[in-house]
């Protein structure tokens, strides 16, 4: 080091905008117009449409008006659908934190502000297709209406519980439904669904796969893997990824966003990326089905990024007053994904706000029925749960002596000590 | 057959059986395996049954894991055992997991194959045994063959389980089995009985255990290459000790194990992997738990030494013949 003329280097560590108690002002956000960006062929090249990973798909314009090549012209009976089950969402989302912090359960997730990413995504995908959500895509169960009653089964962890209790809240599994089951670590998942896709192609089938990850979590080595296994044997599949700006505490310059965007990584590998406003649930809808109509006629893999924004801590365990400013989420230019929908199916007569109005108010009796259901077969503390055998079946097909031996020794144990 | 031909023949027979069987891996698909142990499989199955990966081991058993909910039987292979830790996420996470976590709706049949073990002046990278790593995980089974006819019984019987398997392939006796004197010719297998292995369907039941030699003083568990080695010693010092090829680490035979033990009264554990934290530690206390009455000496491991493994030391730090002759003495001693 000594003697060089050069001039010291520095690290760069990103910090973001703003902090708690700092004034949020988005006026530098460039904020692309709705209808602006073109709709290609679904078996165009990637190469001949990298520039739409830097723009926005948008289709609601400010107005609530549905604008350009991406409107998906939803019959009205479609457009109302999801935006009940957004609204669902939101509710089901709103009385599962407070039972969290009535300590009816341990934990929670609200997906609020991302709605429209997850119930989007839902009503263009056939509901045989196999999804393989990350932990804030509830929203996908409730559009496939997945009885809520089993979701608040699984939060308890009760005797009703399907998973039989081993599982964390949120960490869902239904087959049924083409949900795959989620796991706590992140974008295992993502190749898991081009393997999915892959299996589906290799026997000649038509279903296809999509998957789920969040912006922080396309740092993962799996987030690679994936799009080069997607990539290499044109994978059916729609890869997903949620920009919601915050991973826990982290804003998206951790996983890169200051260099540019999540939909340009697809251009490396030669995916089709495209970039679309995830508050924007007819942009949600339009993208999935480009997406889904390319997997399905052969044409391979697509990455989508959906420009959201958590509006909320990323769990019940954290304050996100801790580590950014509290006007953020409000001041949010792409505002919230419910509000929007509302005004465009209001707009096009079809609605108005008596009867969304009372569409809340039932959906939230809806969920405090559901949840009332679900207690008669007991809440995390109360003691009705599954058997304490149950505990050690299903980690093998069949149980080993080993096992047996262990199951035996904690019944033993628990004689003992008079429990 | 050898190692790597009755290997060949347990996948082209499983296939032959059930369309679901895909193989995947690097270099398994047209070149047939830098082992050779896929040879002809793509030519006879076609591409979209065997078929080439990008080098990603992460990618690699991922793609199999949701090739296996989708309802295929995916026979994953990475190259070297050596390089299956970028893998592990999706093997301890995922793949073991799967069944117990979703309450039995999804599960991952898949069996991963890998060659493992030294003895081949393989260095670092060419040479470790991280059994230890995958019987620790619950909801994986381990499997490690010592012949021909075992390699192909357990194989099939792996690919058919439901459960994920880890399968090691001791690479130092593809070809012949290796007794630990690595200044003599290696014989080939065609002049031992285990190379005759049927053309046909069979199978080697997983969690059995095989004893090799019947014997009153001491219990030798071993498996994969370190079953030869140990057969060649007990012959060699002429003690009269019972010789158990464990085949499957999880699960445990158990019934074998403790029965030998009661038996002899003396038991001594061998195996290529690093000692602390090994599959011999938990072998060790098993034997302690269930036979403890019964011991006459303490519980003799022979292991590797807890390093890397080295390439220019490799005969002094394989548990080769010296090595197992003062393990006899010590626990004969007592």
């Amino acid at each position: 080091m000594t003697g060089r003329n050069l001039p010291p280097l520095s690290l760069h560590v990103p910090e973001p905008p703003f902090r708690p108690g700092d004034t949020v002002d988005f006026a530098d956000f460039d904020m692309p117009a709705a209808g602006a960006v073109r709709r290609p062929p679904i078996d165009t090249s990637p190469a001949d449409i990298r520039d739409m990973a830097y723009a926005m798909v948008r289709v609601l314009d400010d107005e609530g008006r549905a604008q350009g090549p991406w409107d998906p012209r939803l019959a009205p009976e479609t457009l109302l659908k999801m935006l009940r089950s957004m609204a669902l969402t939101r509710a089901f989302d709103e009385r599962l934190y407070r039972a969290q912090r009535q300590g009816k359960t341990s934990f929670y997730m609200k997906c609020t502000g991302e709605e429209a990413t997850s119930v989007g995504a839902a009503h263009a995908l056939d509901y045989d297709d196999m999804c393989f959500p990350s932990y804030r895509q509830q929203g996908l169960l409730i559009a496939r209406d997945w009885p809520i009653v089993d979701m608040i089964n699984q939060i308890y962890s009760n005797r009703a519980d399907r998973l039989k209790g081993r599982q964390m809240p949120i960490m869902y599994s239904v087959r049924e439904a083409n949900f795959f089951s989620i796991s706590g670590n992140l974008t295992t998942q993502y190749p898991q669904a081009v393997g999915w896709a892959m299996a589906s192609a290799a026997r000649g089938d038509t279903r296809i796969a999509a998957a789920w990850c969040g912006e922080g979590s396309t740092a993962e080595g799996d987030f690679h893997s994936a799009l080069t296994f997607a990539a290499v044997y044109r994978a059916p599949v729609i890869l997903n990824v949620i920009n919601n700006q915050w991973a826990i505490s982290s804003f998206s310059g951790f996983a890169g966003a200051e260099a540019t965007t999540f939909a340009a990584r697809a251009i490396g590998y030669g995916i089709a990326g495209l970039r679309v406003d995830g508050n924007d649930a007819l942009a949600v809808y339009a993208a999935t089905q480009w997406a889904a109509d390319r997997a399905r006629n052969n044409h391979g893999p697509t990455l989508i990024e959906h420009f959201t924004y958590r509006a909320e801590g990323h769990s019940t365990s954290d304050d996100p007053s801790k580590y950014r400013s509290a006007e953020e989420g409000g001041k949010w230019p792409l505002g919230d994904p419910i509000v929007r929908l509302k005004r465009h199916v209001i707009g096009l007569g079809i609605w108005d706000e008596e009867r969304h109005a009372a569409m809340d108010l039932e959906v939230a009796e809806l969920v405090k029925a559901a949840q009332k259901e679900a207690e008669k077969d007991g809440i995390l503390q109360d003691g009705l749960k599954q058997s304490f055998d149950s505990m050690f079946e299903d980690v093998f097909e069949e149980m080993p002596w080993h096992l047996k031996e262990q199951s035996a020794q904690m019944h033993e144990e628990r004689r003992a000590a008079g429990i | 057959m050898n190692m790597i031909q009755a290997i060949n023949s347990a996948i082209d027979v499983a296939m032959g059986r059930d369309g679901a069987i895909v193989v995947l891996g690097e270099d398994v698909g047209y070149f047939g395996g830098v082992f050779k142990a896929t040879e002809g499989l793509q030519k006879k199955y076609g591409k979209t049954r065997v078929f080439d990966t990008p080098i990603s081991e992460c990618g690699i058993i991922g793609v199999a894991v949701g090739m296996a909910t989708y309802g295929l039987r995916p026979v994953p292979e990475i190259q070297f055992a050596d390089y299956i830790y970028p893998a592990l996420d999706q093997l301890v996470s995922e793949a073991a997991r799967l069944r117990y976590r979703s309450g039995g709706e999804f599960n991952a049949p898949i069996t991963v194959r890998t060659p493992f073990g030294g003895g081949i002046f393989g260095g670092q990278t060419h040479s470790q045994s991280p059994e230890g790593i995958f019987t620790h995980v619950a909801g994986l089974k381990t499997v490690i063959p010592s012949n021909p006819y075992d390699a192909k019984g357990l194989l099939i019987a792996a690919i058919e389980d439901n459960d994920p398997v880890i399968f090691f392939e001791p690479k130092r006796i593809y070809n012949g089995p290796f007794d630990g004197h690595y200044d003599r010719p290696v014989q080939p297998w065609s002049r031992f009985a285990e190379s005759a292995v049927p053309e046909d369907y069979y199978t080697v039941p997983l969690g059995k255990a095989r004893v090799v030699r019947e014997g009153n003083d001491v219990t030798v568990l071993a498996y994969g290459t370190m079953v030869h080695v140990a057969h060649s010693v007990i012959q060699e010092t002429g003690v009269d000790a019972e010789l158990i090829d464990l085949r499957t680490l999880v699960p445990l035979d158990i019934e074998t194990v403790v029965a030998s033990v009661r038996k002899t009264g003396r038991c001594m554990v061998v195996h290529e992997a690093t000692k602390t934290s090994g599959f011999g530690a938990e072998l060790s206390a098993l034997v302690q738990e269930h036979c403890f009455h019964w011991l006459e000496a303490p519980v003799q491991r022979v292991t590797g030494w807890d390093t890397p493994y080295p390439h220019s030391f490799e005969w002094a730090y394989f548990p080769g013949p010296v090595r197992l002759t003062e393990a006899f003495k010590r626990v004969m001693q007592d």
